[in-house]
């Protein structure tokens, strides 16, 4: 620590280099067991639908991420998802399909949906991010709040008395096709997930309102001090989970072809888990997009590796529980102090 | 026991953390009732040595001795149990609970219904009351921790400490946060300590107390031992010199600036908060530096933090080069070419999980906004470096977390932070608190080069040297109001006590 500057970051042993990216080491290595035990994992489909999965996956996990190191936390993610994927899907239903929601409706230009997801989640998000900044209601409460009333709401939303919630099919094909088709035999959602990887990047590591909320997750008091502004911030991280989450929800209703009021159940427990498997401290100030998106991945191969070696579907959950906790507590290590 | 014995012995003790040998062969006698201190510059190793000797670690080397006897201790419980306490620089009492279950904290005094325990409320009452007896402490034992005063808190802590029955209590720079007045209270239960045959281990940084209240001395450089010495036979400079290594006749830089026209104008301004200062005005010019003064409690961080708008006002007005100012919040402020740097550098001034390169541009981010709202990388980067050799901040790179710094160099990169905001008025809140010797130096060059280039700049200190040495002029507050502006010639310790303590009984 004495002589100045000297250092050079990069250089460093293998072990170093490990420590440092112990997570794509991770994702490697759990990527090559399952593909040697049971080969057809190795796919070129099998590994492609992975990724689309993982995208729809990301863009939520990067909106709750941004919300972590704010040292908030987001609980309405997964129901903000399938709102906004009930939305989505309710305004594109065929206009010959039999059980439409709204039985008198014409067919709409394609970006209404996808404009109405985003706008039912960026709305969401505001009104969470209000509530944490102005109220000053702790993020845990607040967004469990919200969650709980937003399934209230999708359901109020499909529930047609007599039958009660529906669900919604019969989506038209072109609405579809931004979950299912190709663009240079690209699948369009990994091309969708990467754009907004890159937006969300830009974003984190580029701007003032990145620095801005890796202060205020870093410390809040000094932030303030700083004049950096805690409310706007505050309000701008939440919309942007909304924002990503309508997006989710509508990419999420055409990649299935419908959706319901379950859609989106717990996945903001899956998001916030992938972020914290991929280095995003909960305590706030510190997390990567790359770690993000790595994290999402090792969930969602270790999703799919578990069905294809086999694993049934109580053990998968016990196993998913046990890699998040011995990734955090691994990764913990580092900050704790040594004796 | 034996006055013979020695309370405790620690043989040739060395420990070392990945990188830095925090102690290397330190060995410490320390005899029955006696107060013996401990210093050395921060970094030195005095906590390391004393967390070895609690159990907290393990030394790579060495043994210890507790009354004559072998001691290994796996970890704080076993020092309790073997009559060791300490008290901690930091306090962490629990605030929701009363002061009775803080002090028995894990050791409450039980009814045995079979399986079933309950805490005998009781009895712990009865003893507490007795413990605080026998201390002369004026504590109700059932009042919640929280409506407590830090002095009061301390008090607590020593009586828990007391309550191991303790023949050893470490005391880690008690005074930090304590009235002249609290001091004396503190000593006074120092000293009965001391008569009834335990010995007291003292770390502190504060000079005068250590010869008032020390028998023996024992002086620490970069995890060795200088030397033990008995305190009669010390003087501040002795001290000074032997924990630095080197003679400090200069303690503080010579200063060449020239105060100049009126940049800030304080008149009758009065807190929103009726237990805070009132009736406040003052003048600060170009190029000064205008010391505030003051025992804790005088109310002087609330009064510079309310004119940087972080606190509400109910009177008074704030004129900045010669117009009315409305503070609202640190963004006006910043507007305004105020600064601020906060007396708690951990809680309000550093981020210490990210770079030192963030850390340095916060306050000042929006000026590298460039083309898309994208910021100028480059050029933050280049203005970091510059920052970096201008104050000279040891650092391994502009990545490192500013956590794994000294204070001393943290210090200076939240002053880098503030002068990238150009400011005219700076306003500095203790800054060279827990900072050591020679990084406390350099502290005072920056701050007068600063005044040299016309920087005008208030500075709070509770160090009165620092405050004579320092400023053109002193502002003395006691209770909320000012008691007296002295001119730095003219000012002295005795007359800087004397506005202090004005309104006290």
């Amino acid at each position: 620590m004495k002589n100045p500057a000297s250092g050079d970051p990069a250089r460093g042993t293998i072990g170093e280099f490990a420590s440092k990216n112990a997570i794509i080491l991770v994702l490697v290595g759990l990527i090559l067991v399952i593909g040697i035990v049971r080969p057809s994992f190795l796919n070129p489909e099998n590994l492609v639908n992975i990724l689309r999965i993982a995208s729809v996956r990301s863009i939520i996990a990067l909106g709750v991420g941004g919300i972590l190191i704010t040292r908030g936390t987001d609980l309405s993610a997964g129901r903000t998802v399938g709102f906004a994927a009930v939305i989505a899907a309710s305004l594109s239903q065929r206009s010959d399909y039999a059980s439409k929601l709204f039985q008198d409706l014409p067919q709409l230009p394609l970006l209404v949906p996808v404009l109405a997801a985003l706008g039912v989640g960026l709305l969401i998000g505001l009104l969470n991010g209000a509530i944490v900044a102005f109220l000053k209601v702790p993020p845990f409460i607040s967004t469990l709040g919200m969650m709980v009333a937003v399934y209230g709401a999708v359901s109020l939303y499909v529930d047609r008395p007599p039958r009660g919630a529906q669900p919604i099919g019969g989506l038209r094909e072109d609405f579809t096709n931004l979950g299912t088709g190709d663009t240079l035999s690209i699948p369009n959602l990994i091309l969708i997930a990467g754009f907004v990887t890159l937006v969300i990047w830009i974003l984190l590591n580029k701007t003032r309102f990145g620095k801005n909320i890796y202060a205020i997750g870093g410390n809040p008091e000094a932030a303030t001090v700083s004049g950096v502004s805690i409310w706007k911030n505050t309000l701008v991280v939440y919309a942007i989970g909304g924002l990503l989450y309508g997006l989710a929800g509508a990419l999420l209703a055409a990649r299935t072809g419908g959706a319901t009021n379950n859609y989106g159940n717990s996945y903001e427990l899956d998001a916030i888990a992938a972020a914290v498997i991929g280095g995003v401290s909960t305590s706030g100030g510190i997390g990567t997009v790359g770690g993000i998106l790595a994290g999402v991945l090792i969930f969602e191969v270790l999703n799919n590796g578990l069905v294809v070696l086999g694993v049934s579907a109580y053990w998968q959950q016990i196993v998913k529980g046990i890699i998040i906790v011995t990734a955090v507590a691994i990764d913990i290590q580092k900050y704790v102090r040594k004796r | 026991m034996n006055d013979s014995v020695l309370a405790v012995e620690m043989r040739g003790i060395s420990k070392e953390f990945p990188g830095v040998k925090a102690l290397d062969d330190v060995s410490l006698v320390v005899r029955p009732g006696t107060v013996h201190a401990l210093m050395g510059e921060n970094g030195a190793g005095k906590s390391t040595l004393m967390k070895c000797l609690f159990g907290i670690y393990r030394p790579d080397k060495g043994e210890i001795l507790v009354g004559g006897r072998k001691v290994s201790f796996p970890g704080a419980k076993q020092a309790l149990d073997s009559g060791i306490s300490m008290i901690h620089q930091e306090l962490h009492p629990i605030p929701h609970m009363s002061v009775m279950e803080n002090i028995w904290l894990g050791r409450y005094p039980v009814r045995n219904f079979g399986v079933i325990k309950l805490v005998n409320a009781s009895k712990m009452l009865r003893e507490t009351k007795a413990l605080f007896q026998d201390l002369r402490i004026e504590i109700d034992p059932r009042s919640p921790v929280r409506e407590l005063s830090v002095s009061k808190i301390q008090s607590m802590e020593m009586a828990k400490a007391v309550s191991y029955d303790a023949r050893v209590i470490i005391m880690e720079k008690p005074t930090s946060s304590l009235t002249e007045h609290e001091v004396i209270l503190l000593f006074e239960i120092i000293r009965k300590l001391k008569n009834e045959g335990r010995a007291v281990i003292y770390i502190s940084h504060k000079m005068e107390e250590i010869l008032e209240i020390a028998d023996e001395v024992t002086i620490m450089r970069d995890g060795r031992r200088v030397g033990t010495y008995p305190a009669r036979e010390l003087t501040t400079d002795l001290i000074i010199n032997r924990m630095v290594g080197r003679d400090l006749t200069h303690r503080f830089p010579p200063r060449s600036n020239v105060p100049g026209e009126v940049v800030l104008s304080i008149q009758e301004l009065t807190s929103a908060n009726p237990r805070s200062f009132r009736d406040v005005s003052f003048e600060l010019r170009k190029g000064e530096i205008l010391g505030l003064g003051g025992l804790v409690g005088a109310q002087r961080t609330e009064l510079v933090e309310s004119i940087f708008g972080l606190r509400a006002l109910k009177s008074g007005s704030i004129k900045i080069r010669g117009k009315e100012a409305r503070i609202q919040n640190s963004i006006q402020a910043k507007t305004q070419r105020l600064a601020l740097l906060t007396e708690d550098r951990r809680t309000t001034g550093i981020f210490p999980v990210l770079s030192v390169y963030d850390n340095t541009l916060i306050a000042n981010i929006s000026r590298y906004i460039g083309k898309f709202g994208l910021l100028r990388m480059r050029q933050g980067t280049g203005d970091v470096q510059k920052s970096i050799d201008l104050l000279r901040v040891k650092t391994p790179n502009q990545t490192t977390r500013i956590e794994s710094l000294s204070g001393g160099n943290q210090q200076k990169v939240i002053f880098a932070r503030w002068l990238l905001t150009e400011p005219d008025i700076l306003i500095l809140d203790e800054p060279t608190r827990g900072i050591d010797v020679g990084a406390k130096y350099e502290i005072y060059t920056i701050i007068a080069d600063l005044a040299q280039q016309g920087k005008s700049i208030i500075m709070i200190s509770s160090e009165m040297p620092e405050l004579l040495g320092m400023s053109d002029r002193i502002l003395v507050m006691c209770e909320g109001r000012l008691t007296g502006i002295l001119e730095g010639s003219k000012a002295s310790q005795e007359r800087i006590m004397e506005l202090a303590t004005q309104f006290m009984d």
